[in-house]
């Protein structure tokens, strides 16, 4: 199921091109080292596999549809298929990993398990494996996050997840991912950390990016059955640390004629100080752990981002795209939290789905893109909206965002 | 000889050091800080340059970095006031931070500026072995200044021996896995240290993370060649205590009245 590609991969120190690597202090090296050596031998057994596989089957619903959306596809003269994560257990593409993950903490040992979240998808979908498996979880949110996504804190507690605030800094994504990070440099003998994007020091960009590469072996397939070729000519996904993309992208890196195209949130404008698109705002730097691109000041301080949608609220990106950008492999649009709202709601009332604030960014892109009948276009719909209610209903309030 | 070195040849025991954060707890509290510490018996400094998200450090030093940024310190601003440091600071001191900051900064034009200043060592617990060796550590070198490594009781004795081949200045003994403020039993860390201390490396180790107090300071420095208070020091600081008095009170704490008062007698001279 995760074949080795060769130039997917980042390098032995975790380096793709420049980005990456494992900018880490001394008292994670011994979690991180564990982690890189053991990694791929444990991924690649045939009994981890095999449960790998079962519980993506059975547990998970997999293999996610692709979905042709017709009146989408009239709308802009083309053909969409949706890839449909938001139909996964816990309603997106974030359990693909928890699931390898969890897996892999078995393997090593570990009785204990942390995480960070900001929306609380990698959250919930970190505390179901955790039930699971019956292990302990631990999971880190921001103050602020934990007010604004109410119901995910309580399907969290009643999975039997600890939710811990963090309280530092920004009180947002950023500052519980630092939380974690130490909980891991306090615990470094018994606990496993399920970082939930493609961030992070190697190997965690690699190992996220493998989980979620299931995403596009099963497009690749699905493609060819419907349509007969393998490959589309578009690949659409939002981008916050990037996971969801670099799963929709990863059988397709090497395959020069299909276009990239990874979403980043603008918030309320590129420019206008309340924004979260990475690649346009942030300059290379190191963040939790890996070079890449980071939104910061003159001096080096991590900036806060904004978005309506809390999981692209972040102002990084995993290593793998600050490479694709640079490269110009993919190409990095945006779109506004208002672009993301229309989107969300033109999904729901052209085809009855109702996406998630995130995935709604990459269907805002698609008024960006100059497409014909002739093209295919595959988008990644990361997520279901169920925890976006709220902020949809004041929408429809006509109130304000 | 980098004045570290030729500090621990000439003091191979109870060695001192105590960190601050620059621009805390107000902006231009810096070398007023620091010299409260040199008159009352530090015998290094570890100078840190706040950062947004300082991953190796506790909550008390983060936030002391909150109040040090919110107040606006930047390393320009700290170079700015490091200029006449050497005028009135007699000891070594080492910058630590983390290197998001120092990039962004030029990391040519920040070993050049220290140099400058007259720091002597640097503390970049994000900076791992191998881009040290490769890309950061020539330049370090460049500019004459030394370089800690930090070991944790997890670090294996190969990894030890190399990153004390690496270090120069000495070893930063992390007392227990843990980040900055957490209080651990020493005793049990106390093993450990021994075990560093057989191993017979090439630099001096100082423990640090977790010395709070006299007891803490001596049970490091029975197998150490001394240790490094930060958290304690820090919490000493807040609230708004006159910089001179509560450094006085805090270091008497842990040296005893006699040494702390005789290294303020020295300084006078
Ligand atoms: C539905 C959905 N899509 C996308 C994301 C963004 O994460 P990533 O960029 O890692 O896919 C999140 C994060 O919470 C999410 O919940």
């Amino acid at each position: 199921m995760i074949k080795e590609r060769v130039s997917t991969s980042p390098d032995e120190r975790g380096y793709y091109g420049k980005f990456g690597g494992a900018f880490i202090p001394e008292m994670l090296y011994p979690n991180v080292e564990e982690l890189r050596r053991r990694y791929l031998e444990i991924m690649h057994e045939a009994a981890f596999q095999m449960e790998y596989r079962d519980l993506l089957r059975d547990y998970v619903g997999r293999p996610s549809p692709l979905y042709l959306a017709g009146r989408l596809s009239a709308k802009y003269n083309t053909r969409i298929y949706l890839k449909r994560e938001d139909l996964n257990h816990t309603g997106a593409h974030k359990i693909n990993n928890t699931i390898g993950q969890i897996l892999l903490a078995q393997r090593l040992g570990k009785r204990r398990i942390i995480a960070e979240t900001g929306a609380g998808q990698h959250g919930v979908a970190t505390a179901t494996v955790c039930a699971l498996k019956g292990i302990e979880c631990i999971v880190y949110m921001g103050e602020k996050d934990i007010e604004r996504q109410a119901p995910n804190v309580a399907r969290m507690k009643m999975l039997g997840a600890k939710v811990v605030p963090a309280t530092s800094g920004s009180k947002t994504l950023k500052d519980a991912t630092n939380e974690a990070i130490r909980d891991w440099i306090n615990n470094p003998v018994d606990t496993h950390y399920i970082i939930g994007s493609v961030v992070g020091p190697h190997p965690y960009p690699d190992l996220v990016a493998r989980f979620q590469s299931v995403i596009s072996e099963e497009t690749r397939a699905q493609l060819k059955e419907k349509t007969g070729s393998e490959l589309p000519t578009h690949v659409i996904a939002c981008v916050g640390g990037g996971s969801n993309a670099a799963g929709a992208f990863y059988h397709f890196l090497e395959e020069g004629e299909v276009e990239l195209i990874a979403v980043e949130a603008a918030g309320h404008g590129i420019h206008s100080g309340m924004s979260a698109a990475t690649t346009q705002l942030g300059k290379p730097g190191i963040l939790h752990g890996s070079r890449s691109y980071v939104m910061q000041t003159e001096d080096g301080q991590v900036v806060e981002p904004h978005s309506i949608s809390a999981g692209l609220d972040y102002p990084g990106i995993g290593p793998l795209h600050a490479y694709l950008f640079d490269s110009g492999r993919a190409t990095f649009l945006s779109a506004t939290d208002d672009e993301a709202v229309a989107a969300a709601f033109e999904l729901t009332r052209l085809e009855g789905i109702i996406p998630a604030l995130e995935s709604a960014h990459a269907v805002a892109a698609l008024d960006q893109l100059q497409l014909n009948e002739q093209d295919t276009v595959v988008l990644c719909l990361s997520g279901r909206g169920d925890k976006d209610m709220a902020t949809y209903m004041r929408v429809m309030e006509g109130g304000n965002i | 000889m980098s004045r570290i070195t030729e500090l621990f040849k000439r003091k191979s025991s109870k060695v001192l050091n105590v960190y601050c954060t620059a621009g805390f707890p107000r902006l231009d509290s810096t070398l007023e800080v620091m010299k409260a510490l040199q008159d009352n018996g530090a015998d290094l400094i570890e100078l840190g340059m706040p950062y947004s998200d300082p991953l190796a450090d506790g909550p008390v030093i983060q936030a002391s970095s909150t109040v040090a940024l919110s107040n606006g310190m930047t390393l320009a601003t700290l170079f700015g006031q490091l200029a006449r440091m050497r005028e009135s600071i007699g000891v070594p001191v080492l910058l630590m931070g983390y290197m998001n900051p120092v990039l962004q900064y030029g990391f040519e034009r920040f070993c050049a500026d220290a140099a400058a200043a007259g720091v002597d060592g640097l503390i970049l617990p994000d900076l791992p072995i191998y881009e040290f060796e490769t890309e950061y550590g020539p330049v370090m070198r460049k500019c004459g200044l030394d370089f800690v490594f930090l070991v944790t009781p997890e670090t294996s004795p190969e990894r030890i021996r190399q990153v004390d081949g690496l270090s120069s200045g000495f070893l930063y003994a992390v007392s227990s896995s843990s980040t900055t403020g957490k209080d651990k039993d020493m005793g049990e860390q106390e093993a450990y240290f021994a075990r560093l201390q057989q191993m017979q490396l090439k630099n001096p180790v100082l423990v640090g993370f977790g010395i709070r107090d006299r007891g803490t300071f001596e049970a490091a420095c029975r197998h150490a060649n001394g240790a490094i208070i930060g958290t304690a020091y820090i919490r000493a600081l807040e609230g708004g205590a006159d910089v001179g008095a509560a450094t006085k009170k805090f270091l008497s704490g842990i040296l005893g009245p006699a040494e702390a008062s005789g290294a303020a007698k020295k300084s006078a001279i």
